[in-house]
């Protein structure tokens, strides 16, 4: 198990979020749900400029398995996307937590951070999972 | 309660990830589910197909027997160790089962049908059987290891007893025999496979599968689960039942008409059925779906046709051929453009003759 690092926050459903120096958040799934769903082949990505509401839709990834539905953590505009997943969407795969990133939000209300899970909390929910 | 096969234990300790299928804790992937396709497609890779289940048939009738049980002619078999698929139907021509049926001697066949549907193939066999006074036996003392690809047959050459190896080289397609594997364990050896590359699935004893799993590890060959299994034998052409078939199709409707003999005077369960189907015209149709675009087609997703509604059987995406191929039931007649709804997307799809990969390459139109 690849390790969570520690300034990110987690919803639930194992997307991620970290607050960039800028403001900014970025958005991703854990290492966890990558495993989960195997190999990814297709990422359909929001647009940029788009809003999207935390909790609710904004992404989909395909892995050969099934389709997953990706929630925002954070209510906002999508202001980058992450390109090179059209080309590689094994970029999440192999680095879930890095490379893999989905999309980045200017967020609207920074207070629904304080809504999410730390890493520590988010690790001991895997842990609960796998057994 | 799920069952587990006797190479459970190697399947953990290889770090697969391991789901539930028919009621069997099975490895879907051991790492990278791509990975093993593109090594079963360009080597060998094996599978644990020991859930599956192996059925004994003993009796002086036995043939007399398959011939009205199954709707392909056993009459086709006439050399030991003679394999034919075929379907198992019920009255209504719907299919109970797909399998595969070997000839040992007239008072000898086995059967090999699906795993999830064991419990009620073994009550109809039985039921059918009593009339022609068959003994059913499940053999549930036997493992299975399919081994598969361009280089799978050379490997599981070089692990045999040395008499053997000339003998099991010269198997035709369809044909079994019996060698001695690693430490003279007893081996069944079929040139069958689930994945449209040469190879042999092998029946072997519990007592010796993990000995010669780990056999065929040392000699190069891949673990692959269920997942390659799955995409492999999709781009292949081949049907999965209870998803591209089940008790409410016939073999007309499934792409399976080639398994159908009506051969004369053979009264066998399910013709009449199939014969009025026929006559009256065959109203649902399968057909091979490509998607050029981005997507992935799945299982269940709505097709649009001019003709009206159908669905995807068996959908996924192709390794080999980096898209997404998919089976879609579909009514009868000139469907003009194809369409599939993806989540609430309505996307275009080109309707192509399957299969869609043969001998590690994408098939002409695909």
């Amino acid at each position: 198990m690849s390790e969570i690092p520690g300034d990110l926050k987690f919803l639930k459903s194992h997307e991620w979020a970290r607050i960039e120096d800028d403001g900014l958040v970025r958005v991703g799934i854990s290492h966890h749900a990558q495993e989960q769903l195997g190999d990814l082949v297709y990422v359909e990505l929001p647009e940029v400029g788009s809003a999207v509401k935390a909790g609710t839709g904004a992404a989909v990834v395909e892995s050969v398995k099934a389709a997953s539905d990706i929630y925002s953590p954070i209510s906002g505009e999508v202001v980058e996307i992450n390109e090179q997943l059209n080309d590689k969407p094994e970029t999440i795969n192999e680095d879930a937590f890095g490379e893999g990133w989905i999309f980045l939000v200017r967020p609207s209300d920074r207070g629904e951070l304080d809504e999410l899970m730390d890493a520590n909390e988010y690790e001991e929910l895997v842990e609960n999972e796998d057994h | 309660m799920t069952d587990k096969t006797v190479l459970n234990a190697t399947h953990r300790a290889l770090g697969a990830r391991m789901v539930d299928f028919g009621g069997w804790d099975m490895p879907i992937s051991y790492g990278s589910q791509i990975d093993e396709h593109h090594a079963v497609r360009n080597d060998a890779g094996m599978f644990d197909v020991s859930h599956m289940t192996v059925i004994d048939l003993h009796g002086a009738r036995t043939r007399e027997f398959l011939r009205h049980l199954l709707a392909n002619s056993v009459d086709k078999l006439k050399i030991t160790g003679k394999a034919l698929y075929s379907c198992m139907l019920n009255e209504g021509g719907g299919v109970i089962d797909d399998l595969i049926v070997y000839f040992f001697d007239e008072a000898h066949f086995r059967l090999v049908v699906n795993a999830a549907t064991r419990a009620k193939d073994l009550a109809w066999i039985e039921q059918q059987a009593a009339a022609f006074d068959v003994q059913v036996i499940e053999r549930p003392e036997f493992a299975m290891i399919a081994v598969q690809g361009p280089q799978a047959r050379a490997k599981v050459l070089g692990l045999l007893h040395e008499v053997d190896r000339a003998r099991i080289e010269k198997l035709g397609k369809f044909a079994a025999a019996a060698a001695q594997g690693p430490h003279g364990m007893p081996l069944f050896i079929a040139r069958t496979g689930y994945t449209g590359e040469d190879g042999f699935e092998i029946i072997v004893p519990n007592d010796h599968a993990v000995a010669l799993w780990d056999a065929l590890a040392a000699a190069g060959v891949a673990p692959a689960g269920l997942g390659a299994r799955d995409t492999l034998r999709l781009e292949a052409g081949m049907n999965l039942y209870g998803q591209d078939m089940d008790e409410d199709v016939s073999p007309w409707e499934a792409n399976l008409g080639w398994t159908i003999t009506l051969d004369e005077g053979r009264r066998f369960i399910g013709r009449d059925a199939l014969e009025a189907q026929k006559v009256a015209g065959v109203k649902r149709v399968m057909v091979g779906l490509v998607l050029d675009d981005k997507g992935v087609l799945r299982h269940g997703q709505k097709v649009l046709t001019a003709n009206g509604q159908g669905e995807i059987l068996s959908g996924s995406f192709s390794p080999t051929l980096n898209k997404a191929v998919a089976f879609a039931r579909i009514p009868a007649g000139e469907p003009g453009d194809v369409r599939v709804d993806i989540r609430g997307r309505e996307v275009p799809v080109r309707m192509v003759k399957y299969p869609f990969v043969r001998d590690g390459k994408p098939c002409d139109g695909i």
